[in-house]
């Protein structure tokens, strides 16, 4: 015999406490344990309670979607979503994902439509969601509700700056509140450009490794690794005589001026603009573009008063901000993390124009943003991969992450971020803090 | 267009990259697109004997003596976009000119650059060779392949064509413009390090 009890509807608190229990045992204050990187019931769950659950996750950019009935296919998690702006405007996150028996609606990935028909049986639907028809409906009885049918929906859809991001929790806090002191970031990031307009126009790089998503958030925010993984990019840049970008990396970056901070909710940002000194810094530190020396000239000559601002906004905003989980702003470039197996990801890198500049900036712009994806981020990748292979030693279990502790580098600033020296793994023990709230189904 | 002299060495300036350079590169992938008469013999077999050698020195990880088939003012460029797209507003796999194109073949030598430890083994074909004489020292080549590739591991297959505008100098045809169109240069793909 089985008794009747009433099943709770959401984790309780009961279970919410053994979550963290559990989780907590894998993730201590200066080590997390391997089987967060191999194990694919981790993933499973991640996939639910990280990329959903109570999290916010980006999902793309304004300028992928230009016009009214525009839509954009992405993924929140492995879940295949339509990002839509309906004949108004308004942002709409849709499950592509028919209610009648699951086959997807939308297989382009961008364009416009006013609604979406399902390539199975013909159910119509508006690019807001509802159920338009369905074919032959005396087939479902005089009581077929259509508005009972619609397409699931993304709980939440905010737009910090163009920066969309998704929630399937009710209850989460605004996006704003958990974007936290990281707006402040993305605000220099964006107010770059002249008018603050900047667009993702470009293909993207779709970047695979062979290993576990977090090896690509754990990196994001290591000032540690430069120096070495990049090894073959600054003896590159040295090629032709004087260091260029990055090289200040190598010497004793922990006495350097520049500095990481932890922003709260995972997110954290390595400054390296103290690196650099005044107008032009930029310019003259990023290792040579494809037609640099014409379009120096040409810059200088026509727009000599702000040439050295000009000349700045081609090269990268000195800035790697990463905000949890799977949004990661580099150089120009907005980088999502899609997390395809527990030992498979994709790196989407979308380059990035701006406006209220000549069209050659742009162009040199972008020529930038091919130099790192080519020398720099295939050896990123390379040492991920072989991570990933490592952590097959079942019996060694733990991955450190205890740089900086005990040194007294942190120091804790207002609205409670903590700035620290960029080599300090304080960002990973940070957004693991973070990672087990979300594990545990804690509110955030 | 004249480049002064302090910019005369490709290799370490870049002066002739411009909207005319652009511009040039527009009108001769246009050209790729359109069907072209049947070569004569002796243009066909020059245009397949040289894509033969390149490629075998590719595969054979000569890549200073490959570079040295790429004239002054040369372009390796591997598309993301299908076809291309607007190479001034969109980004590309490569988009080398002399100058970055001797940096990657410093980069893949420097014996540091961790995506190529262990180094790609690849090997090529190349077929499909059409030709097309614009004028006595300029040709087009048009051409599919599939490259193999092993490395660390793992097999992987890259099928696509191939856009070559050569140009004749005082001793031998020299590559302008090699521009590599992969299937599916848009989509996912794992440490695309390797030389097309």
């Amino acid at each position: 015999m089985t008794s009747q009890k009433s099943v709770p509807r959401g984790p309780g608190k009961t279970a919410t406490a053994l979550a963290r229990g559990r989780w907590s045992a894998h993730v201590l204050e200066d080590r997390v344990h391997r089987t967060l990187y191999t194990d694919p019931a981790v993933f499973h769950e991640e996939l639910v309670k990280v990329y959903g659950g109570q999290s916010w996750v980006y999902l793309a950019h304004e300028s992928q979607l230009p016009e009214p009935n525009s839509y954009l296919s992405v993924n929140m998690g492995q879940r295949p979503l339509i990002l839509t702006r309906d004949r108004n405007g308004e942002l709409h996150g849709i499950f592509n994902r028919c209610s009648h028996r699951g086959a997807t609606l939308c297989r382009d990935e961008s364009g416009t439509a006013r609604s979406f028909q399902c390539p199975y049986h013909g159910w119509t639907f508006r690019n807001t969601g509802e159920l338009v028809g369905a074919p032959w409906p005396e087939g479902y009885g005089p009581d077929f509700d259509r508005s009972k049918f619609g397409l699931r929906r993304v709980n939440r859809i905010a737009s910090y700056r163009g920066f969309i991001f998704g929630t399937l929790n009710d209850d989460a806090v605004s996006l704003g509140e958990w974007l936290g002191p990281a707006r402040g970031w993305l605000d220099y990031w964006i107010d770059r450009a002249p008018g603050g307009e900047v667009f993702v126009r470009s293909a993207a790089f779709r970047m695979g490794f062979r290993g576990n998503w977090k090896l690509a958030y754990d990196n994001a925010g290591d000032g540690y690794h430069p120096a070495f993984s990049h090894r073959s990019l600054l003896d590159m840049a040295s090629r032709m005589g004087d260091a260029k970008d990055m090289s200040y990396f190598g010497k004793t970056p922990d006495d350097g001026p520049m500095k990481s901070y932890a922003l709260g909710h995972g997110h954290s940002v390595i400054d390296q603009r103290p690196a650099h000194d005044g107008p032009g810094s930029f310019w003259s530190n990023q290792r040579p573009q494809p037609g640099r020396e014409k379009f120096e000239e040409l810059i200088r000559s026509q727009h000599p008063a702000d040439a050295d601002t000009l000349l700045d906004l081609c090269v990268g905003s000195q800035i790697n901000l990463s905000i949890f989980p799977n949004l990661l702003i580099i150089g120009n470039q907005i980088q999502v993390i899609e997390p395809l197996a527990v030992d498979r990801t994709q790196l989407t890198w979308h380059a990035t124009t701006i406006g209220g500049v000549p069209p050659e900036v742009n162009t040199i712009r972008i020529r930038t943003q091919e130099d790192f994806p080519a020398f720099g981020e295939p050896d990123d990748q390379a040492n991920f991969e072989e991570v990933q292979r490592g952590l097959a030693v079942v019996e060694d279990e733990w991955i450190l992450m205890n740089r900086g502790l005990g040194t007294g580098w942190q120091e804790m600033t207002e609205d409670g971020v903590v700035k620290t020296t960029v080599t300090d793994e304080l960002h990973m023990r940070r957004y693991y803090e973070e990672w087990v709230r979300l594990m545990a189904g804690e509110a955030t | 267009m004249s480049i002064p002299d302090q910019y005369a060495d490709t290799s370490t300036w870049s002066y002739h990259i411009d909207e005319e350079y652009y511009a040039a590169l527009d009108r001769t992938r246009a050209l790729f697109e359109e069907d072209w008469p049947e070569p004569d013999a002796t243009l066909l077999h020059e245009a397949t004997a040289f894509l033969s050698r390149e490629a075998r020195l590719i595969d054979q990880g000569r890549f200073n003596a490959w570079l040295e088939l790429f004239s002054d003012d040369c372009l390796y460029w591997v598309p993301v976009t299908a076809g291309g797209g607007d190479p001034r507003v969109e980004v590309s796999h490569a988009f080398d000119d002399r100058r970055r194109l001797t940096d990657r073949v410093y980069w893949l030598r420097t014996g540091l650059a961790y995506s190529q430890i262990p180094a790609s083994r690849t090997r090529r074909l190349v077929g499909n060779v059409e030709a097309l004489e614009l004028d006595p020292e300029t040709r087009l080549i048009r051409s599919n392949f599939v490259v193999h590739e092993f490395r660390a591991g793992v097999t992987k297959v890259y099928a696509g064509w191939y856009a070559h505008t050569l140009v004749k100098t005082e001793h031998a045809w020299q590559i302008k413009v090699k521009r590599a169109n992969l299937l599916d240069s848009e989509q996912y793909h794992e440490n695309l390090t390797l030389v097309f």
